[in-house]
């Protein structure tokens, strides 16, 4: 029995195209769930066809109800702004505030073309000493404008990755010695809980002077307001990290444990293959909360210590006390915000990349 | 020797024509400020290209307050910084943080004020005597101000003041107005430093930009401090100032450019041409009768200067001072930076800060009239600031009239209709300066504990 019906063939084929892009649908999900874009997989099911009352139903829950949300906050944020009266005018509205982003844009451009103007000046400056035969003293002079808006957020994410490196080489490996032994977590035990709850602004005095006193070179690799912020980023956001890894290394499977006995692993190789493997959820858990104290210890330091950065241009703000210093501290704020759950996106995705395949 | 380094100088700017410029030992620096109108002199000759012109890379830093400023420039993270004239003398005498800072260039004159919050203003005002036009008389003694604190003392309420450092003008200022009208505003001894002793009105230190939210929120009663922070309070309707510096002492000085003396050791050439940029910058900024001033604000009025809006910093830069909302007078000579030979770093204008230090505790023991002279000599330093003038002269940037060539360092005595309570100052002659004030230690007076005792 043979059959010529070639409306069947078409059908099978588009069936499969129908599964091949909801398996590709499915595979993407992962990532948009990783990016924080969770609405985006009802919408494109919906688009390609499937079952729209229940793509509706999800669109609603994932994509509606927060726009929703953020507009209703908008709203109260409009009406209710202007009645609060403080002694530099009404407190900016969300008009207000894209006014101050769209201003600070701009700026930006204008010291971007400063910039420039400077930046030949050094390079007329240095072909005169070429020609003059003083080629030895030619040399490159860094920028000493102001920085602009976009700038000083560099700076501070620069700053705030730089502490939490250095938070993470130091509080991974110690993690690791108190899950694994017992004395070592009797002997950090103390130390964490006394140094845990300790506030960056306490630490900042300490470590202004130790860095002042240690770091003398003026020309080193880093600035020495660069590393006292990071210095501080890394002295606060250190425990989350080292708690988690204890706890993570310390309940790995006793199976798992036995294992390794029977196989007489050295103790490289136990941590290499088996206690990292395991406890990866649980450190990066860690390493995800550090990073976002890290960021806003940051931002502390930085107002009071008065280091580049987002935190300074808050502080810079508050003392301006311009008629638009409210509007620009409120553009800081939705951008510290935003990059602040950025960060924890960046680190969600490294953990899923790392762990999903094999969830134990 | 000076005749000799300054052929040298002129010479090596003469080998290399191309550049006309001193051979610096260093051309990156930093320089730390305060966000206040008299450190105008550093922005100008930052965005006039004057210090480019010295082949000088200067980034400009604002500081949270003085004493950061201040440790800055000692631990060598600031070369050099807008400073109050207090500072490097106090730290060259070792009260405070101990450093050798030098000055070769004094930033302004003028440019302080006092105010007092809304509430103080309505009840100083009955006290104040009144023009025909209805507005209040001025200047305002701080007579006006006694009665309110002898009611806040009745009621046992201490009466707070702010101002920004204890080795401030500010604070001398202050100090000096309500000592001349009869209100004690307490003494420092070696182990209380709080400058309370005795006092009928507790200062306070706060640093300038934070002034109005301070007195907005109700933790002081009023303060003195630089512009644009006294308009600031006329624009937010918070407070009322009553006096300006100028009212106080016609042409006081204020600011100073100050660095360590090692930077002016290691770095001499480096000192001149920054020196130059900064005499520029003072000259431009004086420039026919104030011409440039509303460029100048504008300057200061970016966010990376002083911040404040246009108008604010306006109101005092250009000659005229708003004391109650509405009531604007001209005060021409507000802010000074060069005519009256407002930067040279005159010894008298020193020893003025030093007889203030004695007068008020901080200097604890009596000081010979020699020593006042030879403190003076070791922290200002008219010779550099003569030689950078002199290159200027010799550029053609700047007129040989316009400098006191043959100074010996002191201005000729304050006549007494220039000062407040008509009392002469002449820096020759400090420790008769300071048996002449009424309020204050003077000879061999010490206080012991919170008695004054000799």
């Amino acid at each position: 029995m043979t059959t010529v019906d070639p409306e069947f063939n078409a059908d099978a084929a588009k069936e499969a195209r129908r599964t091949r892009l909801f398996t590709r649908i499915n595979a993407a999900d992962k990532w948009f769930q990783i990016l924080g874009l969770s609405w985006a997989t009802p919408v494109l099911k919906a688009a390609a066809g499937d079952n729209p009352r229940a793509q509706m139903t999800e669109i609603w829950r994932l994509l509606v109800v927060p726009l929703l949300s953020i507009c209703a906050f908008l709203l109260l944020w409009g009406t209710l702004a202007p009645k609060v009266q403080t002694s530099l005018g009404a407190v900016p509205g969300p008009a207000q505030v894209w006014a101050e982003m769209v201003n600070l844009n701009e700026d930006a451009q204008a010291k971007a073309a400063k910039r420039a103007k400077f930046e030949a000046m050094v390079e007329k400056r240095n072909q005169k000493l070429i020609d003059t035969g003083r080629a030895d003293e030619v040399k490159q002079v860094a920028y000493t404008g102001a920085p602009s808006y976009y700038q000083q957020i560099w700076t501070s994410i620069k700053t705030v990755f730089f502490g939490f490196l250095i938070a993470t080489v130091v509080a991974v490996p110690l993690g690791i010695a108190a899950g694994l032994s017992p004395t070592a977590n009797a002997a950090l035990n103390p130390l964490i809980q006394i140094f845990k709850p300790v506030s960056p602004l306490a630490w900042l005095p300490i470590v202004t002077m130790i860095v002042s006193a240690v770091y003398v070179t003026n020309d080193g690799w880093f600035a020495k307001s660069f590393l006292i912020s990071a210095i501080t980023v890394t002295l606060c956001s250190l425990w989350p990290t080292l708690i988690n890894t204890a706890l993570g290394v310390a309940t790995i499977d006793k199976d798992l444990v036995n294992v390794s006995k029977v196989l007489k692993m050295n103790t490289y190789t136990k941590v290499t293959k088996l206690v990292l493997p395991s406890a990866l959820p649980l450190i990066f858990t860690g390493l995800r909360l550090s990073l976002g104290v890290g960021w806003m210890v940051l931002i502390a330091a930085e107002m009071l210590a008065q280091n580049p950065g987002l935190g300074k241009f808050v502080w810079d703000e508050f003392q301006n006390g311009s008629s638009s210093s409210l509007a620009k501290i409120m553009v800081a704020v939705f951008t510290i915000g935003i990059i602040g759950f950025l960060l924890d996106r960046v680190m969600y995705a490294l953990q899923s990349l790392f762990t999903f395949t094999n969830n134990r | 020797m000076k005749k000799l380094l300054l052929g040298l100088a002129a010479t090596t700017a003469l080998v290399s024509p191309a550049l006309a410029e001193l051979e610096l030992e260093k051309d990156e620096l930093t320089f730390g400020f305060i966000k206040l109108t008299d450190m105008a002199p550093l922005a100008v000759a930052y965005e006039n290209g004057y210090f480019l012109d010295e082949g000088l890379f200067v980034t400009l830093e604002a500081q949270a307050n003085w004493k950061v400023l201040l440790d800055g420039v000692i631990d060598g993270q600031l070369d050099g910084a807008h400073m109050l004239a207090g500072q490097p003398l106090a730290a060259t005498i070792g009260y405070g943080t101990e450093a050798h800072i030098i000055t070769p260039f004094s930033m302004d004159l003028n440019g302080n004020g006092i105010t007092v919050s809304n509430e103080i203003w309505e009840e100083m005002k009955p006290n104040i005597p009144v023009m025909e036009d209805g507005r209040p008389q001025h200047p305002i003694s701080s007579e006006a101000l006694a009665p309110v604190v002898e009611k806040y003392k009745s009621e046992g309420k201490p009466f707070n003041m702010g101002m920004v450092f204890p080795v401030s003008t500010h604070n001398y200022e202050l100090r000096y107005w309500l000592a001349a009208g009869g209100l004690h505003p307490g003494y420092y001894s070696p182990d209380n430093v709080t400058g309370q002793i005795g006092a009928d009105v507790f200062l306070s230190v706060t640093p300038p930009p934070q002034m109005p939210a301070t007195l907005e929120a109700g933790t002081i009663y009023g303060y003195c401090v630089g512009e644009p922070w006294n308009q600031q309070a006329v624009f937010k309707g918070i407070g009322v100032p009553v006096i300006t510096d100028y009212e106080l002492w016609k042409n006081n000085p204020e600011k100073v450019f100050g660095i360590t003396a090692e930077f002016a050791q290691e770095y001499p050439n480096t000192t001149l041409a920054v020196t130059k940029a900064l005499i520029r910058a003072a000259m431009w900024l004086d420039e026919n009768d104030n011409a440039n001033r509303p460029e100048a604000v504008e300057i200061l009025s970016r966010a990376e200067y002083v911040g404040a809006d246009y108008d604010v910093i306006a109101n005092s830069m250009t000659g005229t001072f708003e004391y109650e909302k509405g009531d604007k007078r001209e005060v021409p000579d507000f802010n000074v930076f060069f005519r009256y030979n407002a930067t040279y770093p005159f010894y008298s204008d020193a020893i003025w800060y030093l007889t203030q230090m004695r007068r008020w505790g901080q200097i604890p023991e009596s000081k010979p009239d020699s020593w006042y002279d030879e403190v003076a000599k070791s922290v200002y330093k008219p010779e550099i600031y003569l030689e950078a003038a002199r290159l200027l002269v010799d550029e053609g940037l700047a007129n040989e009239a316009d400098f006191p060539w043959d100074s010996d360092g002191y201005k000729a005595p304050t006549p007494a209709e220039d000062i407040i309570d008509g009392i002469t100052y002449d820096g020759r002659t400090p420790n008769a300066y300071l048996e002449s004030l009424s309020i204050g230690l003077k000879g061999d007076q010490k206080i012991v504990g919170s008695d004054v005792q000799g």
